[in-house]
């Protein structure tokens, strides 16, 4: 690749997305007669890091903790109601005018029987967006398509098939033909390979990394896998409801966690072993996106708590080299 | 096989075939599948997507609608055969003395239903108990599963509860006619890491207070290897290998169990290539009478296209391979 590698490709300047709840009908009254404010989800919370070529960033956390909207906005497919992304020093606000730029930044979804149109033949799904956006010419389409399924490991003949003839680990594999089709430089994958057998998903991994190396992409890879986090990236990136609480290297994250929620996941994640497990407890659900708790988001599930915790929101600052927290007690933690 | 067990086990299932007669061909979803399960035990069945480990719990519960049927084996609880019950008598032991518990616990409650309504009714179906009576046992349950103030929650409806609790509920709901034994599909497959984690630690708790027996069905080795006293691994409708849970993860011998422990993500080295498994499960219309893995394994001999006799290389242990590989070819 040309470029300085120490230029981000993709940075997130305090992106946040707010979704404003639907009023029902009573509270839709209420608010006329000026009774009620309309009730809203931060889902992603005054998000920014960046992602450099050629790596591979993980973001893991579970339900509702924004991962997935945090992809649709770096991917251009929604727009964030603050802050701003650039995609090399330009804004992806300009992907809405210019779509053929949005094309450098391609996604992989977890359901490819939902993200694939059932009534498409491969040589369609794969073949529509470089004939529309004029990278190959309409006539040598099929041959394209053929190559792109040659890429991903399946057999070309395959062109003139339609989704539901496939397994789900072939389906997949034409969802990541489709993405590459347009020679992205970012491939995000939410949650591609969570719905798959675990041969099948070694299968896709693998296919992955290949995919990886041979096009020097750079990846995002979302998932609340941590086994397959651990094993695909370089860095990760640890959200809870909205917001970043830890971002390190996987081997540093993996090894020695500084947030007390990142040390929560990793006692939680289940090893393949031959003992039993000596369970330690874990405190309490994940509240509610709608209401969130004050100050530290974790702070009801946090056996570090502190007042402190429950007033003020703790800054994601540097703990430790090349590694950042959100805790005002990480060092505790790490001791 | 059973000199292992000297007492009847709590479940017995034999030499059970579950076939399905559709259009296409006949579906053999199970295939002489054999395990037991004994009081205050957790078994656990992995497999992947078609390997039969569904129906053969669905099987179990007496579950299975045409065009499938039980075409023959048996399946006995304390020594009584289930197989070839009718419905009306089927009655009387599922929810009472086997239950089940399902993936995802929204389709399982009753939307419109608060839950001490569904809880209670479990137990008057198959209990003549006065209501205080009922009341009481619908707390109990919803306490052994840790739900906070259940007096209180009783009155509330499914929607009101976050994915986890549901779950619990679900199993408190199994719970409350204090079945002899339990049968979960993929319980916590739907749940995050963390309240993964609680319900384990829950159920296994419960398992050991109460001496109820569980079949535990999941894809997740990991999860299992947690939890399960014994493993039964299925392929394509067969079991391959059963044993002790240390027996099957820390020496399996069937090259369909070794590949597939070799294939999860943390047994390898971060950022390598996984080893795979090449290939894909084959069709369950169109099987041969030999093993089922031959097509994908690397150790096939044409001894391998024959019928599969089972291997006890110990007294809790059958693996179904004529070419197990040496220890030390396992380690190399």
């Amino acid at each position: 690749m040309t470029v300085v590698a120490d230029a981000p490709i993709i940075v997130a300047h305090g992106v946040s997305k707010t979704f404003t709840l639907e009023a029902g009908f009573m509270a839709s009254i209420c608010q006329r007669l000026g009774n009620s404010e309309r009730r809203s989800v931060r889902a992603v919370d005054d998000v920014s890091f960046e992602v450099r070529p050629g790596e591979t960033v993980g973001i893991v956390g579970e339900s509702g903790c924004g991962k997935s909207t945090l992809a649709r906005i770096l991917a251009g497919i929604s727009l964030p109601t603050d802050g701003n992304v650039t995609f090399r020093d330009q804004s992806t606000k300009d992907w809405l005018s210019d779509a053929r730029k949005a094309l450098r930044v391609q996604m992989i979804f977890q359901d490819p029987q939902s993200s694939i149109n059932p009534r498409m033949k491969v040589s369609d799904v794969v073949g529509e967006a470089p004939v529309v956006h004029g990278l190959i010419p309409r006539a040598r389409r099929d041959a394209y398509v053929r190559e792109c399924l040659e890429k991903v490991g399946l057999d070309p003949d395959f062109i003139h098939r339609y989704p539901h003839q496939f397994s789900g680990g072939q389906r997949q594999r034409v969802g990541i033909a489709r993405a590459l089709a347009v020679n992205p430089e970012l491939l995000i994958c939410d949650e591609s390979v969570a719905a798959l057998d675990v041969s099948v998903q070694a299968q896709i991994i693998n296919l992955l990394m290949e995919i990886r190396a041979e096009f020097g992409l750079t990846m995002l890879f979302i998932s609340h896998d941590l086994g397959v986090i651990r094993h695909m990236c370089d860095r990760v990136i640890v959200m809870y409801l909205g917001r970043i609480v830890e971002v390190a290297t996987a081997k540093d994250l993996f090894e020695s966690p500084r947030h007390p929620y990142t040390r929560m996941l990793l006692d939680g994640m289940p090893r393949v072993t031959t003992h039993r497990r000596e369970f330690m407890t874990i405190k309490g659900e994940i509240p509610s996106p709608i209401n969130p708790p004050p100050g530290c988001h974790f702070n009801p599930r946090c056996k570090f708590r502190t007042d402190e915790c429950l007033s003020q929101r703790p800054p994601l600052e540097q703990a430790g080299e090349n590694r950042k927290a959100a805790c005002i007690h990480w060092r505790q933690i790490s001791g | 096989m059973k000199a292992a067990y000297p007492a009847t086990p709590l479940l017995d299932v034999d030499e059970l075939n579950t076939w399905f007669f559709t259009k296409a061909g006949v579906v053999k979803s199970v295939r002489n599948v054999s395990f037991t399960v004994g009081r205050g035990e957790v078994v656990g069945v992995v497999g992947e997507s078609g390997s039969g480990k569904s129906v053969t719990g669905l099987s179990i519960m007496g579950l299975i609608d045409p065009p499938g049927r039980i075409v023959s084996g048996s399946v006995r609880l304390n020594g009584q055969e289930l197989t070839g019950l009718t419905e009306r008598q089927f009655r009387k032991y599922r929810g009472a003395r086997i239950a089940m518990i399902f993936q995802n616990p929204m389709m399982t409650l009753n939307p419109v239903q608060t839950i001490g309504d569904q809880i209670s009714e479990a137990v008057t179906e198959h209990e003549s108990l006065s209501p205080r009576e009922v009341h009481a046992r619908c707390i109990d349950a919803l306490k052994t599963v840790g739900i906070p103030s259940p007096e209180e929650r009783l009155t509330a409806y499914p929607h009101e509860f976050s994915g986890g609790m549901r779950q619990r509920i679900v199993i408190a709901t199994a719970l409350v006619t204090r079945p002899e034994l339990i049968i979960a599909d993929e319980p916590t497959t739907a749940l995050d890491v963390t309240i993964q984690a609680q319900i384990i630690h829950q159920t296994r708790k419960l398992i050991d207070e109460t001496g109820t027996g569980l079949v535990w069905i999941s894809h997740d080795l990991a999860t299992l290897s947690e939890l399960a006293d014994r493993i039964v691994v299925m392929y394509a409708g067969t079991v391959v290998e059963t044993g002790t849970t240390a027996e099957i993860i820390g020496n399996p011998k069937h090259p369909y169990t070794i590949r597939l422990l070799d294939s999860v993500p943390s047994r390898n080295e971060p950022g390598r290539p996984l080893r795979q498994i090449p290939g894909i499960m084959p069709s369950l219309i169109s099987l041969g009478e030999g093993c089922p893995f031959a097509s994908r394994c690397d150790r096939r001999i044409p001894r391998c296209d024959q019928p599969i006799p089972a291997v006890t290389p110990t007294s809790t242990r059958r693996v179904y391979c004529i070419n197990i590989p040496q220890e030390d070819e396992v380690t190399a």
